[in-house]
């Protein structure tokens, strides 16, 4: 009985996995009538908005993972060693953007730094892209701390401080040398999961109307057929490489921890 | 037939025999302890007799009934684990009612068992905690409460004492017999505590390797080891290897040196038997109320307080006595000779 | 004393990027838009803005948000949870247990414009399935009332990124059920109902009620996976917000910061009752 329910469930979710998979992948393939061919790849690779947005968006990723390991270890390796008792208040404010919902967030930003605003960042496009990229580092801090943060919880940061610091080494030098290569798998896990957020993003590109993958996405599936779908399975792919590389990031550390 | 009884348990996990013909009559109220190294198969005997594992081969009654095949939520079974297993949602007065509300068993029964159970294990203050603010002594003692309230036939108990500290092992190991006997329930008690097992216990049931090597009286497995396992697994021993002169009056020679054992041996003349001796069975200088005087060369000497625990050799072996401390007996000097006196009763013969 | 004192400001110092960021980037846009739906255009403080949610069209598109976002939820977690349990609780081979973390993992990131076309290729007007059972079966799915492009439409294409995240979050908790709570119910005399009921589902239950508002709160601001899938054409509060912000439909821009204020009062709402819930549900654990 137990194992009938199991079973059930299983291959329920199974499905409900693998068929929209399927029929992305199918629908995809189905742009030349009667036979498979790859011709909806062709025309979206070929496109030169599709090059463009693409390289945008990776770009955004790449800045907003620096400036996310920037932010966020130095951060979370402080409020371990000296605001040990701020460490709920902070978890909870990199918690927020869980709660409040980027379209509100975008919409905050838009009012305050637009034109005629004290810090008109909307003014030029460079600043729109950094007002972009600080968008993007705050929905990925939820990840990015909680993977960074557990990284040092295995950590004796205290320790491995003070060892560093009876060396002489300065704040520079221990973040960069002795805490950065400790948590880097965590802060590598925390940054392909940054990379899978960011490419696809939509609202916060479309409101700031940068020329991002996302909404150049949304435009192309409001007026072509095949091409989306093409563009669905692309998509999938990357968040697919994502995880993968999440999964041999951590496989990685624990290969080596147990060296250590 | 008895109240319990295993007869020819079998189980095997794939390849792996892990019980091997394990039989044992139960009576009713009795208290017996399954001892033996780790791995030898008793928590597997218990979970049979619990019911969340299938024997291979064999069965299993209670008090009449074929319980073999039942789940374990049909055999009116009481058990207690070694992690406590209490329920974290619930509380010390919850826990213990848990089996009598899944019985059905109405709200003014159950609220005045919990309370005699409480009560009995000494906790009546505090009913209404959580188990996480309990220490570990504690908690295993609701956890006896929970497995005693509805009234089990029998009660199982898995290492309960080994994830305490010693003071509170054996303090809680007076209180669960005292219980034990006070209800009268047929318990049974693994452990791999030697101690435990035989001062708790009516019987006890040594394990090696899947199967019962010896079933008998604490006193019994100590005094008269049935297998070289159990002799040398209960208890610390000196053994010996002695030649037979003559079976009928149990005339051995043990390194050239004559003795007499004092009973009739069943061995042939020639043929090489084990002897043993308990460590306070041997007493250092002459006795004359003894038959055996061994000679012995001093080689080590702990002072523990009341008592002295002596190293010397004897006939080319390492032999250990145990002497009580005496203010006029300053303990020997070591690598000085020495004389040790042994009743020709106190030789432990060991079988296979 | 001085010098513990410049000591702890020094200690602050570290924090001050991090507070810096949050508050220009996180805290204040948030505040403004709060802020705004208490004000009038001149700037001085009402409640007319909040008032003015009160019209048939937005009650509805808050309606329809809550409604999409609380059944993908808790179908979300209810499917997730038969699923966690049936990997996690030894009824199925152990084998396919890390093939559906790894699947869960890709899944619940797999959202937005691209999953909106994943749906309508497979169950959309032309979509595989609706085709297939349209052509082989003979089966018209409008006829049955199915439209991808409608609310249950929303919610059957949510469910593909709620379920694996509850599957994700959940399998800890499951694995933290002890072998010997069940065996202890058991020998007690419970059944598995009994089991589940008095003991396992109370254990979990902050768990689930914690992801619950999680995804609940995930798919009430879901934008992308809307807009991709409808278009501007279905009334739901981030949708109707969206054109707000593009293009000021409502009328008052302040209209659309009580749009969004109240945007934030639900997911704030259901993370509330969460945490209250959860308290009083832990009273046993530390
Ligand atoms: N479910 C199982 N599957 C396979 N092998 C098992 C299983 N349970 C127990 N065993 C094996 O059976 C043997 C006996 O195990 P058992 O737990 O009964 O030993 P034990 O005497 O209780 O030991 P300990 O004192 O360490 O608790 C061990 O070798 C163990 O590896
Ligand atoms: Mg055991």
């Amino acid at each position: 009985m137990n194992k009938v329910f199991a079973w059930i469930a299983f291959l329920f979710g199974v499905l409900y996995f693998i068929l929209p998979l399927f029929g992305m992948a199918e629908f995809s393939l189905s742009m030349r009538r009667g036979v498979y061919s790859l011709d909806a790849y062709r025309v979206v690779l070929a496109d030169p908005q599709f090059q463009a947005t693409f390289t945008f968006s990776v770009v955004m990723a790449l800045v907003t993972i620096a400036f996310g390991i920037l932010l966020v270890v130095p951060t979370a390796y402080w409020v371990r060693l000296k605001l040990p008792g701020m460490r709920p208040w902070v978890e909870f404010v990199t918690l927020l953007p869980l709660v409040i919902p980027a379209i509100v967030v975008v919409f905050g930003y838009i009012r305050l730094y637009n034109t005629s605003s004290w810090l008109p960042m909307t003014g030029t496009a460079t600043g729109t892209n950094i007002l972009l990229m600080f968008g993007y580092s705050m929905l990925s801090l939820p990840y990015m701390y909680r993977a960074v943060d557990t990284g040092l919880r295995a950590i004796d940061v205290a320790t491995l401080t003070e060892a560093a610091q009876s060396m002489g080494a300065g704040w520079g030098t221990i973040l960069a040398r002795v805490i950065l290569p400790n948590v880097l798998p965590a802060v590598l896990s925390g940054a392909f999961l940054t990379l899978a957020i960011v490419i696809g993003e939509f609202t916060m590109a479309a409101l700031l109307d940068r020329p991002a993958f996302g909404p150049y996405m949304q435009i192309l599936g409001a007026n072509k057929a095949y091409e989306p779908a093409a563009l669905a399975v692309i998509a999938f792919a990357i968040t697919w490489a994502c995880m993968g590389l999440i999964q041999l990031s951590t496989r990685f550390s624990k290969h080596t921890r147990a060296m250590s | 037939m008895a109240f319990l009884d295993l007869s020819n348990l079998q189980k095997s996990f794939g390849q792996n025999h892990v019980v091997k013909d394990f039989s044992i009559a139960v009576e009713q109220g009795e208290f017996v302890s399954l001892l033996g190294p780790s791995g030898c198969g008793k928590t597997t005997v218990l979970r049979m007799v619990g019911g969340f594992e299938t024997p291979s081969a064999g069965s299993i009654t209670i008090d009449g009934r074929d319980v073999t095949g039942l789940r374990p939520n049909q055999r009116a079974i009481g058990m207690v684990f070694q992690s406590y297993a209490l329920f974290p949602n619930l509380t010390v007065g919850q826990n213990v009612a848990f089996g009598l509300k899944v019985a059905g068993v109405g709200r003014a029964e159950r609220d005045a068992r919990v309370a005699e159970m409480l009560d009995l294990i000494g906790l009546a203050d505090l009913g209404a905690r959580y188990p996480f603010q309990l220490s570990g002594g504690q908690q295993q003692r609701v956890a006896l409460a929970r497995a005693l309230a509805p009234r089990p036939k029998v009660l199982l108990l898995d290492e309960p004492l080994s994830a305490l500290d010693a003071k509170i092992r054996v303090s809680l190991r007076t209180e669960i017999r005292a219980i034990q006997k006070r209800l009268g329930i047929t318990t049974i008690f693994v452990t791999h505590d030697q101690e435990e097992a035989l001062s708790m216990s009516d019987r006890v049931v040594v394990m090696s390797g899947g199967r019962a090597d010896q079933i008998g009286t604490p006193f019994e497995i100590y005094n008269a080891p049935a297998t070289r396992f159990v002799a040398g697994f209960v208890g610390t021993l000196n053994t010996f290897d002695a030649v037979v002169t003559d079976p009928a009056t149990g005339s051995v020679t043990l390194n050239g040196l004559p003795l007499a054992l004092d009973r009739p041996l069943d061995a042939a003349k020639g043929a090489t038997i084990g002897v043993a001796l308990r460590p306070e069975a041997a007493r250092l200088g002459r006795d004359p109320s003894r038959e055996v005087v061994l000679p012995a060369t001093i080689t080590a000497v702990q002072f523990m307080g009341a008592v002295v625990r002596i190293t010397a050799e004897v006939a080319g072996r390492r032999f250990d006595l145990d002497t009580f401390n005496r203010v006029d007996t300053p303990p020997p000097a070591v690598g000085g000779e020495a004389e040790i006196s042994v009743g020709a009763r106190d030789f432990i013969l060991l079988g296979d | 004393m001085a010098e513990t004192l410049r000591g702890r400001a020094a200690n602050w110092l570290g924090l001050v990027p991090f507070i810096v960021f949050a508050v220009l980037f996180l805290i204040l846009p948030t505040l403004y838009i709060v802020v705004g739906a208490f004000r009038t255009p001149e700037g001085a403080f009402t409640f007319q803005n909040i008032i003015g949610l009160n019209t048939a069209s937005i009650r509805n598109a808050y309606w329809v948000s809550i409604k999409v976002s609380f059944m993908s939820a808790l179908l979300g977690c209810a499917i997730g949870f038969a699923i966690a349990a049936a990997i996690t609780l030894g009824s199925l081979p152990k084998r396919v247990r890390g093939p559906m973390i790894t699947f869960s993992g890709v899944a619940s990131n797999f959202a937005g414009v691209p999953l909106a076309f994943a749906f309508i290729a497979t169950i959309g007007p032309a979509g595989l399935i609706t085709m297939y059972l349209r052509t082989e079966w003979g089966i018209n799915l409008r006829v049955y009332g199915w439209n991808l492009l409608s609310t249950w439409g929303l919610i059957v294409t949510y469910l593909f990124f709620q379920i694996p995240l509850m599957i994700l979050i959940i399998t800890p908790a499951l694995d933290g059920l002890k072998r010997e709570w069940r065996e202890a119910a058991e020998v007690l005399g419970a059944t598995g109902l009994q089991y589940w009921r008095m003991v396992a589902f109370p254990i979990l239950f902050p768990s689930i009620l914690g992801t619950m508002a999680l995804l609940f709160a995930n798919a009430f601001g879901a934008v992308a996976t809307a807009i991709a899938l409808t278009g501007p054409s279905l009334n739901i509060a981030p949708i109707l917000l969206y054109a707000q912000i593009r293009g000021d439909v409502l009328g008052s821009p302040n209209l659309g910061y009580a749009l969004a204020f109240g945007m934030i009062v639900i997911t704030g709402l259901a993370n509330t009752i969460y945490i209250v819930l959860r308290i009083r549900s832990e009273r046993w654990l530390k």
